[in-house]
């Protein structure tokens, strides 16, 4: 039995199309929008999502820095208060438990943000991980969480948030800011290559807050978008998913996020393994389809008559008009513009690798 | 409420079908399109080809999936709608114009329903 999200009967008023999801219904997509159309407007102007499915965790106390420096390949040590850094979390082979965002209050009190499909893992996996003075607390149940993504995002918030509420860098956070009133964690962060915002605040106060961004975005364009334009989005921009781009077969070195992995630290899980890894055998790829056809998840990618890998995800990007995917292949095959050839049902077609992200967002005027 | 079309008759799967003469022409209904959402991509088959009952004669794309398209009746493609390879959108703008093929020298037909038939079925999907 799936749960319902505080947001559900405003989905439905929304006329959302409910579908189970990580063990949530959540909307795939709107009656009056279609995945293209809340796609677009994410890009163009803004787009409302409900995360609500999203795990969070608090760990606090004395020694919560250095299980973080253990537990991720990210390094925290230089992570201000107020800030956010995104991480891998690996097995000791070096496969990935989880990708997740880590919120920094103090040295002794961080927010984890988890995939919902994997929270449970997450949980078990960090308690079971924790040494010191620490402790973990599952708090997804009394967290709601919203995402104004877009490049009117920022003028829909300043309509319902005071100036000094408003993180102002990317990738920060107010960890008391008011959205329309309402007490909520406010970042500067997404899902979707645009700039805007997550909202983190209490199932009471989410439809209210929901009503209220979707009137103050009414002028704007804003529209609600559901889950098939929240994963559009993050292929077009090129953001690695659980379970398609990573999982526990899959190190963060082969999936582009070497950026992610900090060797200076003195240990983290993975570490060794990692290090050992030094000549990498498969990489993260971007493809863009030649032949007219779209490649999905599990077609198989080939090149001088053999298998070289396989496509992680794929899509007709709808902002970009092209259809593109991404591939995890032998990393001879690397090179920008290398053609190769991607099994869809059968029919063998074309395809190129190209740069990622596919999307890069104009910078701001 | 998906619209459907008088004079057509429609499969179970969702396609419809128009006679005329002894030519057939079939499509998508407009439940199918809600169903599928923004369509992107429409293989469709090739003129000549052999097609039997039931068999995935052509598939639609969407953002999200890729669907089967399965034919209503046998017989052999005889014009396709090409404008769909360049206007895939136009099965969900125009579902009852925008026929995906057009099929003769028909063998056999399926268990088809004509459109108030096809209406109650809709209604007990719910």
């Amino acid at each position: 039995m799936e749960s319902k999200t505080p947001l559900y009967e405003s989905h439905l008023r929304a006329g959302g199309k409910m579908v189970a999801f990580a063990g949530f219904m959540l909307p795939v997509q709107y009656a009056a929008g279609g995945v293209i159309a809340e796609h677009n407007a994410v890009r163009k102007a803004a787009g409302l999502f409900d995360v609500s499915h999203m795990g969070e965790f608090i760990l606090s106390g004395k020694d919560a820095l250095a299980n973080l420096q253990y537990l991720l390949t990210n390094d925290y040590s230089g992570l201000s208060d107020g800030f956010v850094h995104y991480s891998p979390m690996c097995y000791e082979n070096g496969g990935i438990v989880d990708d997740l965002l880590v919120y920094k209050f103090t040295d002794n009190l961080y927010l984890i943000v988890v995939n919902a499909a994997n929270k449970v893992k997450d949980y078990q996996w960090i308690s079971d991980h924790l040494s010191g003075e620490v402790e973990l607390g599952d708090i997804s149940n009394y967290v709601a969480q919203l995402a104004l993504q877009g490049p009117k995002a920022i003028d829909i918030m300043r309509k319902l948030t005071a100036a000094e509420d408003i993180p102002e860098c990317n990738y920060s956070f107010k960890p008391h800011a008011k959205v329309s009133g309402k007490a909520c964690l406010l970042s500067r962060t997404g899902y979707t290559g645009e700039d805007g915002f997550e909202i983190y605040c209490s199932p009471a106060d989410a439809p209210k807050i929901w009503d209220n961004l979707l009137a103050a975005g009414e002028q704007f364009g804003l529209m609600p978008c559901g889950l098939g334009a929240r994963d559009t989005l993050r292929m077009e921009a090129a953001m690695p998913l659980y379970g398609h781009e990573i999982n526990a077969d899959i190190t963060p070195l082969e999936a582009g996020l070497g950026c992610f992995v900090k060797f200076d630290k003195e240990d983290f899980i993975g570490k060794q393994a990692l290090t050992e890894a030094n000549s990498l055998l498969r990489c993260r790829v971007g493809l863009k389809m030649v032949d007219k056809g779209i490649a999905r998840e599990g077609c198989e990618v080939f090149a001088d008559d053999r298998k070289i890998g396989y496509v992680c995800s794929g899509t007709m990007f709808p902002y970009l008009g092209y259809a593109g995917a991404m591939a995890l292949v032998d990393i001879a095959y690397k090179p920008l513009g290398t053609q190769v050839i991607v099994d869809v049902r059968g029919r063998k077609l074309l395809a190129e690798i190209i740069k990622m992200p596919f999307y890069h967002r104009p910078k701001s005027v | 409420m998906s619209k459907v079309k008088e004079g057509l008759f429609y499969a179970k799967s969702h396609e419809w079908v128009e006679y005329t003469d002894d030519i057939v022409a079939i499509g998508l209904s407009d439940y199918a399109q809600e169903e599928l959402g923004d369509v992107v991509f429409v293989n469709l088959p090739e003129i000549g080809e052999k097609i039997s009952v039931g068999e995935a004669f052509c598939d639609v794309e969407s953002v999200k999936a890729v669907s089967d398209i399965i034919s209503p009746v046998a017989g052999e493609v005889v014009e396709i709608n090409d404008e769909l390879a360049d206007n895939p959108e136009m099965l969900n703008k125009d579902c009852y114009s925008s026929w995906i093929c057009k099929m003769g020298k028909i063998t056999a037909e399926g268990n088809l329903m004509d459109a108030k038939t096809y209406e109650k079925f809709l209604a007990e999907q719910k």
